[in-house]
């Protein structure tokens, strides 16, 4: 038996991945000695689960922290608080997994595909360089980079002696999910990974990652700022604004019936596709603010049409509506909001 | 009616020691004034190359031009430095996608629209600097006074764009070009940027060239849209033409490609294949190796651009 496939341990309804309380503020210039220094709160306590087998979108502006949750859970980054835990597994504590052990389970996907490959080796050598690392001997290694290259649509015969500079850039990004599939992940992170590909080319890319999906019962989690690709994979979506989740739910409710009055800007404000019903006036005013000194209360009540004193005051906790849980006095009875939900949970 | 601007086959080709980039290939449009046409295309299809030859942008003697531009019937490609300094700026004025490297970082804001003001129109400086202010206020940058005196690294993203469209509009231009003037920005904020250049083009009647290799975006902002694809227009059509029923094989692929609401679940019809090398002129069709209705005829010649309406033209063998 192939020991380096790692197997289910919790059943289905374990959660693959579930990260609770996670920080990582950054230090930021100034001050002296460390005193009166600036951080950047880029993720703040959040908590969230990625089920087996699901696809889980992750959606915000720059500077929302996305791709800080994306570097935590692989932890690229250490988190400055938090727990995970993989599928059962505490990571890196006394009774749990190591993170080299998370890393092989867990691999990414970057967006950047020529800066994410090695230059000096060859596309061959890139992909059985993990493998072997791994204890795979030589001849099992090539045999990989043939299967590999095979799964994502590279002719091995090819491509497995050129180097990255000798691939187009949809290609590259074909190896650079060949690369994360290597050490046969179960979850995959994928960071803006089609953001840099042509549309054309985008739509390639799509096809095959929802094949392999299916082919090799992978769990992705698809972090991008276009909302469009992210409805068009995702089970899950998740929704950012400076460092904190202000909306998470299944793709039907947090596109048919968005809650959270950040969630519903970042929606409108997506490019009409119909010249006939152009987009009249602007969601939302400003930018988002910077995240070294985000507003005290809720983060997003100095854009927000609906701000009243209590979102000055009180930060609103994820509370569930019944259909997806949302961050906003508006949503949560009896939070002195004037706009309130009254009695139960359900929101209008 | 007198077009405001007319490109007649342009070529451009850029010379470096081991290689020779055919980057535009012989395109041809024309833009009234008050009109918006959208150049849609993908990364290497000469958009930006187009877009840029019209104010002359590329290095001199690296770069080979022919065929012709004409702004409000001057011939751009034979302009002498001083009618090309004039063009730059007062008769045209161009965005760029990146504001923070449009700007210099050593002077305010205030400065460098004054400085445009004064250079273009011989205004003094009190008064190029009232009329700085008025132009931010125009692009509803808030307490503008202030943002006078800031510096471009002050101010964020959509700020800058702002600024940099108040510096284009400085010397009343006849004529805007925008080269992904809302890529680098955030969503919400992408679209009131995308709103005030739509609002500013009806006010002051600007012809308008907008490159985008964003669907939704040159939707948003075109009267008409034109296609590109290595370095030629393979079609050109009004707005809702080009979106109810584009005909180029590529403009279909491109928008059947595009993601957008509702598709959720659906196989997406990708094309095939990448761009080609722009280091060869192409014999036939340049999209041929990657198009599903090629036939023989398609690698003998390059197809002319054919008219299938009153307005709408398409550069494929296919179309009647």
């Amino acid at each position: 038996m192939d020991t380096m496939i790692p197997v289910d341990r919790g059943g289905p309804a374990q959660p693959l991945l579930l990260a609770t309380g996670l920080r990582k503020h950054f230090p930021v210039g100034g001050g002296i000695l460390g005193r009166g220094r600036k951080v950047v709160r880029a993720v703040d306590d959040l908590t969230l689960s990625v089920a087996k087998g699901e696809t889980l979108g992750v959606v915000g502006e720059s500077g929302c922290g996305k791709s800080t949750v994306a570097r935590l859970l692989i932890r690229l980054i250490k988190p400055d608080r938090g727990t995970m835990v993989l599928d059962g597994d505490p990571v890196d504590e006394p009774h749990g997994i190591t993170v080299n052990e998370l890393r092989r389970q867990v691999q990414m996907v970057f967006q950047d595909s020529y800066a994410s490959l090695n230059p000096r080796l060859t596309i061959g050598e890139t992909l059985a360089f993990a493998p072997k690392a791994h204890g795979l001997p030589a001849a099992e290694a090539r045999e990989r980079v043939r299967d590999l290259l095979s799964k994502v649509g590279l002719d091995p015969n090819n491509y497995a002696e050129r180097y990255p500079h000798e691939l187009s850039g949809g290609q590259r990004q074909r190896v650079n999910i060949a690369r994360a599939l290597a050490l046969r992940p179960r979850l995959v992170i994928l960071d803006e990974a089609v953001s840099a590909l042509d549309k054309s080319v985008e739509a390639q890319v799509l096809n095959m990652l929802v094949d392999l999906k299916s082919e090799l019962g992978l769990t992705y989690v698809f972090i991008s700022h276009d909302l469009n690709v992210v409805q068009y994979l995702s089970d899950r979506v998740l929704v950012m604004y400076l460092g904190k989740i202000v909306e998470l739910g299944p793709v039907e409710a947090i596109y048919g019936n968005p809650q959270h009055p950040y969630t519903r800007a970042l929606l409108s404000a997506r490019p009409s596709m119909d010249p006939r019903k152009r987009t009249k006036e602007a969601p939302i005013q400003g930018d988002p603010p910077n995240p070294i000194d985000p507003p005290s209360g809720c983060r997003f009540r100095t854009r927000c049409p609906f701000a009243e004193d209590v979102c000055a005051r009180a930060e609103p906790a994820l509370s569930d509506t019944g259909h997806q849980s949302v961050a906003c006095h508006m949503s949560i009875a009896g939070s002195g909001h004037s706009k309130a939900v009254r009695g139960g949970a359900a929101a209008a | 009616m007198s077009d405001l601007l007319q490109v007649r086959d342009l070529h451009v080709t850029f010379k470096t020691p081991d290689r020779t980039v055919h980057a535009v290939n012989g395109v041809s449009f024309e833009l009234k004034r008050g009109e918006t046409l959208g150049i849609l295309g993908e990364s290497g299809s000469g958009k930006s190359v187009t877009l840029r030859s019209i104010l002359r942008l590329h290095p001199e003697h690296r770069t080979r031009w022919s065929g012709s531009i004409r702004m409000e019937g001057d011939e751009v490609l034979e302009m002498g430095s001083r009618a090309l300094a004039d063009l730059r700026g007062r008769r045209v004025a161009m965005i760029f996608q990146e504001p923070a490297t449009a700007f210099d970082p050593v002077f305010t804001v205030g400065q460098q629209i004054a400085e445009t003001i004064r250079r273009h129109t011989g205004k003094s400086e009190t008064d190029a600097f009232k009329r700085a202010k008025e132009l931010l206020e125009l692009v509803r940058i808030p307490s503008p006074a202030q943002r006078l005196k800031a510096y471009p690294h002050e101010m964020s993203g959509g700020m800058r764009q702002r600024a940099m469209i108040a510096l284009a509009l400085s010397c009343n231009p006849s004529l805007l070009l925008a080269d992904e003037p809302t890529t680098a920005l955030d969503a919400t904020v992408q679209i009131q940027v995308l709103l005030l250049i739509r609002e500013l083009q009806r006010e002051f009647d600007l012809g308008v060239i907008f490159v985008t290799h964003d669907i939704g975006v040159a939707v948003e902002v075109s009267d008409r849209i034109g296609v590109m694809y290595a370095g030629k227009i393979v079609e050109l059509a009004g707005v809702e033409q080009m979106v109810d029923a584009p005909q180029h094989p590529y403009s279909r692929g491109l928008l059947a490609s595009t993601v957008h609401d509702g598709m959720r679940g659906q196989r997406l019809e990708a094309i095939p294949g990448a761009p080609p090398d722009l280091a060869e002129v192409p014999t036939g069709c340049s999209f041929a190796p990657r198009c599903k209705f090629v036939r023989p005829d398609c690698t003998t010649a390059p197809p002319s651009l054919r008219a299938t309406g009153d307005t709408h033209l398409v550069r494929c063998v296919l179309a009647a």
